[in-house]
């Protein structure tokens, strides 16, 4: 350990005697790690927002739907689909034993109005009493709306943060009359805020029953079902029921594929994730390809070194170094260069990463995986390419050597 | 030579030196630098190698260095065959048994003093603090106590040569091998320097020394002159 020590001080003044030629060599390494360390600094962190962002659906809620979520192929071969309508999700709520919790979700987008002041573009959801349940939302003010509400078609509604904030400013909204779509309804309850989805504001909307949705032909439109089990682990029987019950419902052959989609938020994240992968594998060889650059200019100066300092490894040899020795020397001087790239590599890159993450709002997620990889990849690199430098040296031959001029 | 004489002298000298021949292969041709040596040098003998240029002197030279080895023929360093072994061997025996001076001094340029003379020290496993503490004082023998941490281009020619010395006394090496330690230095100096030897001598080591110059040779107790790659004959200097 001492040898090693001592090996790399001398390595550190060899490269302090060529400070020009050390820096450009060392720098060709430093790019090539910070462009990984950047890139998947980005990546784990938008990774992790995702992740984030999706577990808010809940892991133990699957959406019946006409469309899947993530469409492999042809996406107009769904079009012909009946729409899912009240009538399914009536036949689950009286069929399944796995779903806990089933709500339907209507959706809209509608203008909010109370007193003078108007919001467009809200999100409208027409849900039940258990919504809350399927979709990991609660109620920071008030109340959410009953069974009975449910079931009289009550006109009430829970608004989200922004609604509130741009409608009712400092006012206490809870009892008070906000119109939709020019229709009358009363505030029950203000959602938590919840903040962006994918660049959609989940705090810029207004959940109602669905019974008092007030659209054209309610139990002809296309409508989405939460439905959520109890225990995690019997997700698979809940969506092999849900099959069972809408394909007697829908009367489908047996020779019939589904007409209807059971999504789930792992779709997404595993859609996401090949996504990723993809550009993982990306940055990975782009990386590689431009540590594999820095080897070569990293062996180039060794090998350059070796013969500038024949006359360095004759004295050596002449006083009784052996091959090891020498190579011990060498390997140390490249190992040396890619571990101060590998660390400066490291620092720029996560500070460079810093930039588009703040531009995004992002917390940074600098794993030490990450960090691990740069330093190794690079040292890894340093080894390799002093290999064929140090043999070299250590091969050189002492009385030849000692004439070297 | 029957081999129970060999096996004496063996025990006896410190270098044992039997029908030595070394040969080149440059290109088509051969060269023969060295035909048949044989030579014993005992404990604390001053031996003094002389002859002109390509009498093969520089290549006995490396083979008593254990540079080199020998085409043909028996090497014995301190009892040890060493005519035989591998680099690493060798390596290892030119650390602890054998102190180099060269015509060039042959200083690592970007280190100190004490840094040279600690070297050899370096490649034979010592802690950095007795290294330096058996470094300060070899240089302190040579006279150069106060030049510790002079680089060899902040010394003159003959401080150099006497940093080089210290690092080849560093390791209490068997024999101090000398190539015209006084090649690169004026006159004066070089008596300085052949000074440091002959004390060198007094204080029980071996000095092997290969010059051609006569008078530098005298200082020594014994020399060998060579020709051809064959020792020509040896004289016994009277010491002045």
């Amino acid at each position: 350990m001492t040898l090693f020590i001592e090996y790399l001080r001398s390595a550190w003044d060899s490269l302090n005697a060529h400070r020009v030629r050390s820096f450009f060599t060392i720098l060709g390494i430093v790019i090539g790690v910070t462009t990984i360390i950047c890139i998947f600094t980005i990546i784990q962190s938008i990774n992790r927002y995702v992740e984030g962002e999706f577990s808010g659906l809940g892991a133990s809620t699957v959406y019946v739907s006409k469309y899947p979520w993530v469409v492999t192929g042809n996406w107009w071969q769904f079009r012909n689909r009946p729409p899912i309508t009240l009538r399914e999700y009536q036949a689950l709520r009286e069929h399944s034993v796995f779903a806990r919790w089933i709500s339907p979700i209507v959706e809209s987008f509608r203008t909010v109005q109370y007193r003078s002041q108007t919001l467009e573009q809200v999100y409208t959801v027409g849900c039940n009493e258990e919504y809350p349940e399927t979709a990991n939302v609660s109620v920071a003010l008030g109340r959410w709306f009953t069974h009975l509400e449910v079931a009289h078609a009550r006109a009430v509604a829970i608004i989200g943060a922004h609604v509130r904030e741009v409608l009712f400013g400092p006012e206490n909204p809870i009892g008070k009359r906000i119109k939709i779509n020019g229709l009358p309804y009363k505030v029950v309850g203000i959602l938590e805020k919840r903040g962006n989805f994918f660049g959609f504001n989940m705090d810029n909307q207004v959940i109602m029953p669905y019974t008092s949705f007030r659209t054209y032909r309610l139990s002809r439109r296309n409508i989405a079902i939460a439905l959520r089990v109890a225990d995690p682990n019997q997700l698979e029987e809940l969506k092999e029921e849900i099959r069972g019950i809408l394909r007697r419902v829908r009367k489908i052959p047996p020779t019939e594929k589904d007409n209807f989609s059971i999504n789930q938020q792992d779709m997404l994240t595993r859609f996401y994730h090949q996504l990723t992968g993809t550009l993982y594998l990306v940055v990975f060889v782009v990386g590689t390809i431009s540590l594999i650059v820095g080897g070569i200019g990293i062996a180039n100066i060794m090998l350059v070194s070796v013969t500038e300092r024949t006359r360095e490894i004759g004295i050596r040899k002449a006083v009784g170094a052996t091959r090891a020795q020498i190579i011990g020397h060498f390997l140390s001087e490249s190992v040396l260069i890619s571990l101060v790239g590998g660390f400066l590599g490291v620092l720029i890159g996560v500070l460079v990463s810093q930039i588009p993450l703040h531009l995004l709002k992002l917390h940074t997620a600098v794993s030490p995986g990450t960090v691990l990889l740069g330093v190794g990849f690079s040292s890894l690199v340093g080894i390799v390419s002093g290999l064929y430098p140090a043999n070299r040296a250590a091969r050189v031959n002492p009385i030849e050597a000692l004439r070297y001029e | 030579m029957t081999p129970k004489t060999s096996t004496a002298t063996r025990q006896l000298a410190l270098i044992h030196i039997a029908d030595l021949h070394k040969v080149y292969i440059l290109g088509l041709t051969r060269v023969y630098a060295l035909r048949g040596i044989n030579l014993n040098i005992e404990r604390n003998e001053y031996v003094a190698i002389m002859g002109p240029s390509g009498s093969g002197k520089s290549t006995l030279m490396n083979i008593i260095g254990c540079l080199d080895v020998p085409t043909r023929g028996q090497y014995f360093l301190n009892g040890k065959d060493v005519g035989q072994l591998s680099e690493d061997e060798l390596a290892q025996i030119r650390n602890q048994e054998i102190g180099f001076v060269f015509q060039t001094f042959n200083l690592l340029p970007r280190a100190s003093a004490l840094q040279n003379v600690e070297l050899p020290l370096f490649y034979s496993g010592i802690p950095a603090a007795r290294r330096r503490q058996l470094a300060r004082e070899a240089l302190e023998k040579v006279g150069l106590g106060d030049r510790l941490t002079h680089r060899p281009n902040e010394l003159s020619g003959g401080q150099r040569q006497r940093v080089a010395i210290a690092r080849a006394l560093v390791n209490n090496p068997s024999i101090i091998l000398a190539d015209e330690p006084t090649g690169n230095l004026d006159t004066k100096t070089g008596a300085e320097i052949m000074q440091i030897f002959d004390q060198l001598h007094e204080q029980g080591n071996t000095i092997v020394l290969v010059t051609h110059e006569k008078f530098i040779a005298e200082h020594a107790a014994r020399i060998i002159h060579l020709k051809d790659g064959k020792i020509e004959f040896e004289e016994k200097p009277q010491i002045a």
